[in-house]
C-alpha cells in the first residue's frame, strides 16, 4: 500500500507567547521560534506507518514550508517513513489553504502511485481543517475528515469510524482517498535512536515551484483567492478583584458573584 | 422596473440531520440578516438538502429567509461529502451568490472545504466576526495561533465569499416572517459521486449540552491533580446544572472529551458564568472564554495569568474551597 503523510511543521506552541506585532508594518513577528510537528501530522505519520506494517508499502511524507522545515521531514523519516518530499519556493509564500492544496496536489501527482493520503483533522498554526479536503477535490479522491479509526474489507474497500458531533459514523470508501485524523485515532511512537541513524540515508527531496510545473502567480500571495488584512492582538483585561484571606469569605463572595451573574 | 435579478443573495447552508435542523444554521441566519442590511438589503437563501425533508424548509421563512433552495433526493439523506458537493457547486455556479456561510461544524466544514476548492473561491475557518467593509466586500474575522492572534481576511476577486461560523457566535433571533418560497433544485450525481457510503451513524448514548450553548460552564485545569480532585470539577458543574470543560492536560488525561476542550481552534464559549479552576490562563484558553459575561477563577498561585481576566479572582486551593462551596450551594436549593 502506497501511502501519502501531509504534515504542517508550524512554529512550536511553547514561544508563542513569544508572537508579536510589529507595531509599524503590523505583520506577524515570529522569528526564532522553530517550527515543530503537530500532534496530529504525528499521528497521520503513526497510522500511515502502522499500515505499511501490515500491508507492506511505502510511506511517503510531505510538508509545504520554509527551508527551515527540513529537521522536521528528517524527524518523520527518522519516525519510520521511507522518503520525504519538501515544497519550498519563495513563491509559495503567503498560500492560503486552496493555494497549498494546490501545490500539494501538483507534488503528489508528481510522486505517482499512492493508495492513501493522510492528513491531520488541522494544523497547529492556522487549524482551518481545509487543507485535507481541498487537496482531495484537486486530486479527485474521495475524503474522510475525522478519523478515529480505520480497516481495509477483503475486497479493498477502506472502513472508516470518524466523529462527528453528538457521535460517530461508519463510512465505506473506495481507494484511493484520503482521510484526516483526529486525535484518538492512535498513540504515535516515540523515535529510535536506530531512526535517526537510518534517517540520515533516505531521500529528502527539496522542490520548488518550477519543478512542480506551478506557475508563480497560481501560488503563494498571488494565487490565493484569501488575502489577509489588519491582523491583531485580541484585546483581554478584565479589571477584576483578586481576593486571598479566609475560605469561608471567599466562598460567599463567589456565591454572591454566582447570584449576580445567572440572576 | 425593479430589476429582481440584480439584488445580491447570501446563502446560508441549512444542516439538518434526521429532519432535524441544528441550532447554529438559525444563528448563521441572523448573521446574514446583519450582513443583508449591508448589502444593498441582499436576499438570505437557505440551502436545504436532504430526503423528505420539505416540512423544514417552512420552519426557516420566520427568520429572514427569502427562499429556499431545495433538494430532495435518497443519496443526500445522510450527509456525504461527494453528492452534496456535486449539488452544491452546480448551484453555485449558475448563481455566484455573493456571500455562503457555513456552520464551522464536521459536516458544515468538510462541506465548505471541498465546495470553494470546486468552486475557485476563498473560505475562511471559525469566523468571530463578520462585516461588509467599505467596498462592499465580507470581512472575515478569524483566530490563528489559537485564538491568540486575530486577523481580517477578504475575498476580493472571487465569488462567493464563504466562511464557516462557529455555533454560538450569533444568537438565533425571529426576523421578518416571509412568504415562503420552496424552489426544488435538481440532484444529479455521477457515478463517481457515489464512491462513499454510509454503513451506519451511532449516536452518543448521554446527552450533553454542547459547551457552545451552555449557559453555565465550570472549567478545570493542569492544576487539578488527580481523578478523584476532578470530581470536584463535575460535582460544581452539576449542583450549577452547568457543563464541565476544561483545558489541553485534563484532556490528555482523558478526564474530558475532546469537545470539551475550551481554547482550540477559535472554540469559542458565551455562557452567562464561567467558573476556571485551577487554571492557569494560558492565552489560548483564555481566548476561548472572552465572551462569557462573568469569568470566576479559583488559582492558589496569585500570579496566574487568569487572574488578569477574571471579574473575580480567588487566591486558595480549591481543594479547600470547592467542597465547602458545592456544600453551600447544595444548602441553598
Amino acid at each position: 500500500m502506497d501511502i501519502v503523510v501531509c504534515v504542517k511543521p508550524a512554529p512550536d506552541p511553547k514561544f508563542w507567547e513569544r508572537i508579536q506585532l510589529d507595531p509599524i508594518t503590523k505583520a506577524l513577528r515570529r522569528e526564532g521560534i522553530p517550527s515543530v510537528l503537530g500532534p496530529l501530522d504525528k499521528r497521520a505519520l503513526e497510522e500511515g506507518l502502522r499500515l505499511k506494517e501490515k500491508y507492506g508499502g511505502k510511506v511517503r511524507t510531505i510538508a509545504m514550508a520554509p527551508l527551515g522545515a527540513r529537521d522536521n521531514l528528517v524527524e518523520t523519516l527518522a519516525m519510520g517513513a521511507d522518503e520525504a518530499y519538501l515544497l519550498s519556493d519563495r513563491a509559495f509564500a503567503g498560500s492560503d489553504t486552496w493555494a497549498t492544496s494546490y501545490a500539494l496536489s501538483k507534488a503528489i501527482k508528481k510522486i505517482g502511485k499512492f493508495d492513501l493520503i493522510i492528513c491531520g483533522e488541522w494544523s497547529l498554526d492556522g487549524s482551518t481543517g481545509h487543507v485535507g479536503p481541498q487537496l482531495a477535490e484537486f486530486l479527485d479522491i474521495p475524503h474522510i475528515t475525522r478519523t478515529v479509526a480505520i480497516e481495509f474489507t477483503e475486497e479493498g474497500a477502506l472502513y472508516t469510524r470518524s466523529l462527528m458531533e453528538g457521535g460517530c459514523r461508519i463510512l465505506e470508501t473506495s481507494l484511493p482517498a484520503l482521510i484526516t485524523v483526529a486525535r484518538e485515532i492512535n498513540t504515535p511512537r516515540f523515535i529510535s535512536l536506530m531512526g535517526v541513524l537510518e534517517a540520515e540515508n533516505k531521500p529528502l527531496t527539496i522542490w520548488g515551484a518550477s519543478e512542480l510545473g506551478i506557475k508563480p502567480e497560481e501560488v503563494g500571495f498571488s494565487g490565493s483567492p484569501t488575502q489577509t488584512g489588519e491582523i491583531f492582538m485580541p484585546e483581554m483585561k478584565r479589571k477584576g478583584v483578586i481576593l486571598q484571606g479566609e475560605p469561608d469569605e471567599l466562598i460567599a463572595e463567589v456565591i454572591q458573584k454566582i447570584r449576580q451573574a445567572i440572576g | 422596473m425593479k430589476d429582481l435579478q440584480a439584488k445580491k443573495e447570501i446563502w446560508v447552508f441549512i444542516e439538518q440531520q434526521e429532519g432535524c435542523i441544528a441550532e447554529v444554521s438559525f444563528e448563521l441566519l441572523q448573521a446574514a440578516g446583519f450582513l443583508a442590511q449591508k448589502l444593498d438589503q441582499a436576499e438570505i437563501i437557505a440551502i436545504l438538502l436532504g430526503h423528505k425533508i420539505r416540512d423544514l424548509a417552512y420552519s426557516l421563512f420566520s427568520f429572514g429567509v427569502e427562499k429556499v433552495l431545495l433538494a430532495d433526493h435518497p443519496c443526500l439523506e445522510n450527509y456525504l461529502t461527494l453528492p452534496y458537493t456535486r449539488v452544491i457547486s452546480q448551484l453555485i455556479m449558475k448563481k455566484r451568490p455573493e456571500v455562503f456561510l457555513l456552520p464551522a461544524t464536521t459536516v458544515g466544514s468538510d462541506l465548505a472545504a471541498r465546495l470553494a476548492a470546486r468552486v475557485r473561491t476563498g473560505l475562511s475557518a471559525h469566523c468571530t466576526q463578520l462585516d461588509i467593509d467599505e467596498k462592499g466586500k465580507l470581512k472575515q474575522v478569524v483566530p490563528a495561533f489559537g485564538g491568540q492572534v486575530m486577523a481580517t481576511i477578504l475575498c476580493p476577486r472571487h465569488l462567493p465569499q464563504m466562511a464557516t461560523v462557529r455555533p454560538g457566535v450569533y444568537r438565533r433571533a425571529i426576523g421578518h416572517e416571509k412568504t415562503p418560497v420552496i424552489e426544488e433544485v435538481p440532484v444529479e450525481l455521477n457515478p463517481a459521486d457515489l464512491r462513499q457510503k454510509v454503513l451506519k451513524v451511532e449516536r452518543a448514548k448521554e446527552f450533553t449540552c454542547s459547551l457552545e450553548e451552555a449557559e453555565i460552564v465550570v472549567a478545570g485545569g493542569a492544576g487539578i491533580g488527580n481523578r478523584e480532585d476532578w470530581k470536584l470539577v463535575e460535582r460544581l458543574a452539576e449542583v450549577l446544572q452547568g457543563t464541565v470543560g476544561g483545558t489541553r492536560p485534563p484532556l490528555d488525561e482523558g478526564w474530558i472529551r475532546e469537545e470539551q476542550m475550551i481554547g482550540q481552534s477559535g472554540k469559542t464559549i458565551r455562557p452567562k458564568l464561567y467558573i476556571g479552576v485551577g487554571i492557569s490562563g494560558v492565552i489560548q484558553h483564555v481566548v476561548g472564554i472572552q465572551e462569557a459575561k462573568t469569568i470566576i477563577a479559583i488559582n492558589n498561585d496569585p500570579k496566574a495569568a487568569i487572574f488578569q481576566n477574571a471579574d473575580l479572582g480567588i487566591v486558595a486551593d480549591f481543594r479547600q474551597i470547592l467542597p465547602k462551596l458545592i456544600a453551600a450551594l447544595e444548602k441553598r436549593k
